[in-house]
């Protein structure tokens, strides 16, 4: 007998295959799927589709000709991975930063924190089938991408920070057109909540959709919102403080439930408290240099390995490098968060109807270029 | 209190390597290793001898968990193990609810050797705990921790893609970020495009 006739007909499966071309996956991400019906037995994601392998790029360049790099990881919070990359090299090499630097990064990357959500919110909303929220989402993130094109030079992939500072200061203009952007968002939000959070059918496809246990979390290593939307209260600014994030009063939302709501909920209020950062730093903001009086030019880390994590805007990011003393890494690890939360899509997919599964990946917020490098 | 308490558990993984240290009547490959562990620093502290004297009269740290400047360096506890034990090791991190952030190599080719390094940090306190194990250049081989945290399924295929380490026991150690049919590693040293 051949083993065709020797299968059980009522187990039978089929591969189905979601992407790399496919609006769902937000880029080049492929899911091969173990389908039993419209029943999902198997997930595996399948990467690499946008590997450029920024690691070696790191070993045969100087320290600071890396710095562009980073920019083009995550390309919708660029300027958490500016920050991760010299705050390590920062902390190997011994560099100071002046006061108002940090203040600068603080303000800049929870400036494009904010855009990161607002992105997100529109996108995740039209993988549900919802339109609207897109346009109106994008038309916020544009006033923050104005905001950061006029501090920065760049509008997606900044290369703002450097060792021992920032490129550039702040004027006037930016500080007035920051609080009228805070002005507005405080009065859409409210919109967004009325129009698209308390809605019937984005409640329905979320709720309960997708539940992702504590221990799953802890298991796979998932950080960031993912983490927050299933009750662990981690937020590398608050458990591993770093910058000036010590001198804000900020909430870290934390929700139970661990379903796909849970997640919406958690970065729909970031964006509130990200708000409140920025304010608070700009009625703080310290007089002073932004950068060091002598460039840093030369930067020769000490022989060692050093780690430095910051909050992305989808988890922790963090950097281990490998310092053999000269002015190259010997090893540059980049740890990018999202990896770590897709990783967790098979074993929280099992089960799953397609359409909700599709939810359950857009509540976790792919950024493709991020999880390949 | 966490990080003093693992300190502790992980420091039981070095029982017996002191102890060979102490016995002479060790097994033959046990010296060896002993041997091999002394003329290392000796060397070192040969090449150091003339711009920090002083350092090479030190006696040499005693083996287990070493507890590290966090400011200067980012991390608690530095732990590094022979490859045989790094699976005990990550289940006493288990046990204590450690979350893994991620798993790397790094290429030693002038000792040829890889090194494996595994991130650890915790949700509830702050408490980074860095494993490290070293394993032969030419035929790198470490057990799988991939039943003991899920998450490390991925990470231990991309070192395997990057670095050629042979994670034994891993369910499917096949390519992940590199094409399917790849059969180099490019972060050795000694990779030409």
């Amino acid at each position: 007998m051949n083993g065709l006739l020797q299968q059980d007909l009522n187990q039978e499966t089929f591969i189905l295959n979601l992407g790399p071309q496919h609006p769902a996956t937000h880029g080049v991400l492929r899911v091969k799927l173990e389908m039993d019906g419209e029943y999902i037995v198997k997930a595996e994601p399948v990467l690499g589709y946008i590997h450029r392998m920024h690691e070696k790029m790191g070993e045969n360049r100087t320290w600071v000709k890396f710095l562009p790099n980073c920019g083009r990881m995550d390309y919708l919070s660029a300027l958490s991975y500016n920050h991760g990359y010299v705050a390590a090299v920062e902390r190997a090499a011994g560099i100071e930063v002046p006061e108002r630097a940090e203040y600068l990064r603080v303000i800049t990357v929870e400036l494009n924190r904010i855009s990161s959500h607002l992105l997100w919110f529109g996108a995740f909303v039209l993988d549900l089938g919802g339109f609207t929220p897109l346009l109106y989402a994008f038309d916020d993130r544009e006033q923050i991408l104005d905001l950061l094109e006029s501090v920065t030079g760049s509008r997606l992939t900044y290369c703002y920070f450097r060792f021992g500072g920032v490129y550039n200061d702040i004027d006037d203009s930016f500080i007035t057109g920051t609080r009228e952007l805070i002005k507005r968002l405080r009065k859409r939000m409210p919109m967004y909540d009325a129009l698209v959070t308390k809605n019937i059918i984005l409640i329905k496809r979320l709720k309960d959709i997708g539940p992702i246990s504590k221990d799953m979390a802890r298991r796979y290593g998932a950080t960031g919102p993912v983490a927050r939307g299933s009750g662990i209260n981690f937020d590398v600014r608050k458990d591993e403080s770093y910058s000036v994030y010590p001198e804000f009063d900020f909430d870290v939302p934390v929700y139970e439930e661990g379903d796909s709501m849970a997640r919406y909920m958690v970065r729909m209020d970031e964006i509130e408290q990200s708000m409140r950062i920025i304010e608070q730093a700009l009625d703080k903001l310290p007089e002073g240099e932004i950068k060091p009086k002598k460039a840093v030019k030369l930067v020769k880390p000490e022989k060692g390995d050093y780690y430095y994590a910051v909050e992305a805007a989808r988890g922790s990011f963090g950097v281990r490098l490998v310092s053999d003393g000269t002015n190259t890494a010997y090893r540059l690890k980049l740890r990018s968060p999202t990896y770590s939360n897709l990783s967790l899509f098979d074993e929280a997919s099992r089960g799953m109807l397609l359409p909700d599964a599709l939810a359950l990946m857009g509540s976790l917020d792919l950024v493709i270029p991020e999880i390949d490098r | 209190m966490l990080l003093a308490r693992i300190k502790e558990a992980l420091d039981s993984l070095y029982d017996d390597i002191q102890e060979t240290q102490e016995a002479p009547e060790a097994a033959e490959i046990e010296t060896v290793a002993a041997e091999a562990a002394v003329e290392e620093p000796a060397a070192a502290a040969e090449e150091q001898e003339e711009s920090k004297p002083e350092e090479a009269e030190e006696p040499a740290t005693p083996p287990g968990p070493k507890e590290t400047d966090y400011q200067a360096k980012g991390y608690h506890l530095d732990v590094e193990l022979d490859p045989d034990k790094v699976v005990t090791a990550v289940e006493i991190l288990n046990r204590e609810n450690f979350f893994i952030e991620s798993i790397t190599g790094v290429d030693w080719i002038d000792d040829q050797q890889l090194e494996a390094v595994y991130d650890f940090n915790h949700f509830d306190e702050l408490c980074r705990v860095v494993i490290r194990t070293r394993t032969d250049r030419n035929n790198p081989a470490i057990p799988t921790i991939s039943h003991i945290y899920q998450g490390a399924n991925w990470h231990e295929r991309e070192t395997h893609d990057f670095f050629g380490i042979k994670f034994t026991g891993h369910p499917n150690l096949e390519p992940l970020l590199l094409p399917e049919d790849a059969d180099f590693h490019p972060l050795l040293k000694d990779f030409k495009a």
